[in-house]
């Protein structure tokens, strides 16, 4: 390693002979200009048709292979994914108090690339947008339910879904516990994920002037190997995870989407239907994308966070008011002491939620961190690492506080204090327009709700075209725009693939299944992390 | 007649653009003017430089060594834009009122099909800088 002065201030830069795009590969095929990194892109791209087609040619075996798979990985390894979690958690927490917070992604007097709001828009539009619209009115119905119902032991085993000791016949109690409960999925822990994965990015790209792709990470862990097969593995996995978590969500989304407007305006609610929303999603998100960042995804997640603070201010103001006030702060206190035994990974009683909800839940989020914590990585460039964790750790975990009380909280003060059935009985796709009918100018703020979840949609496929490209390039930024919009059509197309021949379960499935050899990518992550920045001039 | 001529350059690409930097400097030569060498950068590491400041000096360098070698008065910018494969156009137009150069020299390629739906980005600044833009293909 060598010291550099560069006019931003002091980095300690890694000294390697590689030069970025020196193995790439750039060809000229007929009009389209080409520039990828041999072999990432081709693998990515040949195994993610390769399992497609397995997936639909064998779909019953492959659909049971990869179900057996993550509930084998979830049942026997939930300690694990607990236990890391936790560290995450730990680690950023540290970072924030510990001088190592002082250093500059970027060097000492590095600018930020972007303002507060346009930064914390795209920070909320890649991380959970999507998952916030869906899960914030029908999660909290859930643990209230199994809540309430109390616990049941068969075999010496529990076989309900209740979360810890559950609250039987206490609506009160009940709905703490599964508001503490939802905030757990969606708090301090998926955003620590992220936050580790941005911040080791960030740091080895920024500061170690390695190029901006997964295997620049590991460069203090295997040194030179990683321009070999070593980074190659760690770069196809990444692409792999980020297509499957990319093309699932956007099967499923479709079905959101179209379950909505059919509730809404009576639109046929066929496969024909989704997949014209999954191309129309796909063409606005081409559109996006041949805008850039700062016209297209960036513009956008501004216009979807406005969208969305406006529809919670009118679930607020509308809505139980002085509950959802009041429950913020019980929310918040309710949530922060059952954490420790929320998040406890030995010893568990509720072994069908915290292997059911909770493992699950964290194989998920580290299986979409590598396209998150890129795309956050690739917007942070100019932020000290207190700043860095304190804005994506702390105040989006704080939002999905309010965020849940608003939606879920008003969900559940429907049930207790209304009597009102009708969003625990709706099926899950519905819950969020059922809760909204409840109130005035319900035609108007469902539509929002539509245009919410389409446009978070279009977000996450344009940033996850841009950091599949980046990846696929090498760590090149500035590849041609075309192989973009590949990228792109390929991701819809895939969704369409699974959509039309059933096989979303089964790579539901797999794509988590990647959240496995990811933890402990991230674990190594960590690692590199305290070495990268004890390095660092402070 | 030329006060002030700007270039842009790509310095992963070099070799590409002899033609453009022979051209500038016989028109500069000519009208004695001062020419500006404009590169454009992520703030993520590239082929040619780790830092947006490592690139700068590495503009510079270039613009120093055209000036020793075809005798020219010449200065350097870089820019630093969020996602250059998209910005590259409108940060060139910028960078012409930036420096006030009243001629541009750039290098092209011939153009082709894709032209119909993506302009090359010396056709862009072409159709739209309001200075005079000379392409070289």
């Amino acid at each position: 390693m060598s010291d550099q002065t560069a006019a931003e201030g002091e980095v300690n830069q890694i000294d390697t002979d590689y030069e970025i795009g020196q193995d790439n590969i750039k060809a000229q095929i007929g009009p389209f200009g080409l520039d990828i990194h041999n072999p990432v892109f081709l693998i990515s791209g040949l195994t993610v048709v390769a399992f497609t087609f397995f997936t639909l040619a064998f779909q019953e075996q492959a659909g049971a292979w990869f179900s057996d798979l993550r509930g084998w990985l979830t049942s026997n390894l939930d300690w694990f994914f607990l236990s890391a979690a936790n560290v995450f958690v730990l680690l950023c927490l540290v970072l924030i108090v510990t001088p190592l917070g002082k250093v500059r992604l970027g060097g000492k007097d590095a600018k930020p690339d972007y303002s507060y709001p346009g930064w914390m828009a795209m920070l909320f539009a890649a991380g959970m947008g999507i998952g916030l619209m869906y899960f914030g009115v029908s999660e909290p119905i859930s643990h209230f339910n199994s809540s309430i119902g109390g616990t049941a032991i068969e075999d010496g085993a529990r076989t309900d879904w209740a979360p810890l000791g559950a609250a039987v016949d206490d609506p009160l109690a009940a709905r703490d516990l599964g508001m503490a409960a939802t905030i757990f999925h969606w708090g301090l822990h998926p955003w620590a994920i992220y936050a580790i994965v941005a911040l080791a990015l960030a740091l080895f790209s920024y500061n170690k002037g390695l190029p901006l792709t997964m295997r620049s990470v590991f460069y203090p862990i295997f040194g030179e190997r990683i321009w070999g097969w070593t980074g190659h593995i760690i770069d196809t996995l990444a692409v792999f995870a980020t297509v499957f978590g990319l093309a699932t969500s956007l099967g499923f989304g479709a079905s959101q989407a179209a379950a909505g407007l059919e509730y809404l305006y009576g639109f046929p609610n066929t496969d024909g239907s989704k997949v014209f929303l999954i191309i129309a999603i796909t063409a606005i998100a081409l559109v996006s994308v041949v805008a850039g960042m700062d016209a297209g995804v960036k513009r956008l997640s501004e216009f979807n966070m406005i969208m969305a603070a406006l529809l919670m201010l009118f679930v607020i103001i509308v809505g139980p008011t002085l509950a959802i006030v009041t429950g913020f702060f019980t929310n918040m206190g309710a949530y922060l002491s059952n954490l420790p035994a929320l998040a406890m990974p030995f010893g568990r009683e509720d072994a069908n939620f915290s292997q059911g909800w909770t493992a699950f839940y964290w194989a998920w989020w580290i299986s979409w961190s590598p396209f998150v914590g890129m795309f956050i990585a690739r917007v942070s460039r100019g932020r000290t690492v207190r700043e860095f964790i304190i804005c994506v750790l702390l105040i989006p975990s704080t939002v999905c506080v309010l965020w849940m009380t608003s939606f879920g909280g008003t969900a559940l003060y429907q049930i207790i204090n209304d009597g009102f059935m009708g969003v625990a009985e709706a099926n899950s796709d519905f819950k969020l327009f059922i809760m909204l009918s409840q109130f005035p100018l319900a035609q108007i703020t469902s539509a929002i709700a539509i245009v919410l979840v389409i446009v978070f949609f279009v977000t996450s496929s344009d940033s996850g075209s841009l950091v599949i490209d980046t990846i696929t390039a090498g760590g090149k930024v500035d590849a041609p725009l075309p192989q973009r919009i590949f990228w792109c059509s390929f991701e819809g197309l895939v969704a369409i693939a699974l959509l039309l021949g059933g096989g979303l379960v089964a790579l539901q499935a797999m794509a988590v299944s990647t959240g496995f050899p990811f933890t402990i990518v991230l674990l190594l992550a960590c690692y590199a992390i305290v070495k990268g920045l004890m390095s660092e001039p402070r | 007649m030329y006060q002030r001529i700007m270039v842009p350059v790509d310095l992963a690409h070099l070799d590409r653009l002899d033609k453009a930097l022979t051209t500038a400097s016989d028109i500069a030569k000519h009208h004695g003017a001062p020419v500006s060498y404009v590169g454009i950068t992520s703030s993520q590491p590239s082929a040619v430089a780790h830092t947006p400041e490592e690139f700068e000096d590495k503009l510079i360098a270039f613009a120093q060594d055209q000036a020793a070698r075809h005798g020219l008065e010449t200065s350097a910018k870089a820019y630093v834009t969020h996602d250059p494969a998209v910005d590259l156009d409108q940060t060139l137009l910028h960078a012409i009122s930036d420096t006030g150069a009243d001629l541009v020299v750039m290098a092209s390629h011939v153009p082709g099909l894709i032209e119909h739906i993506f302009a090359s980005n010396a056709g862009y600044v072409a159709s739209h800088a309001t200075v005079s833009v000379f392409v070289i293909r």
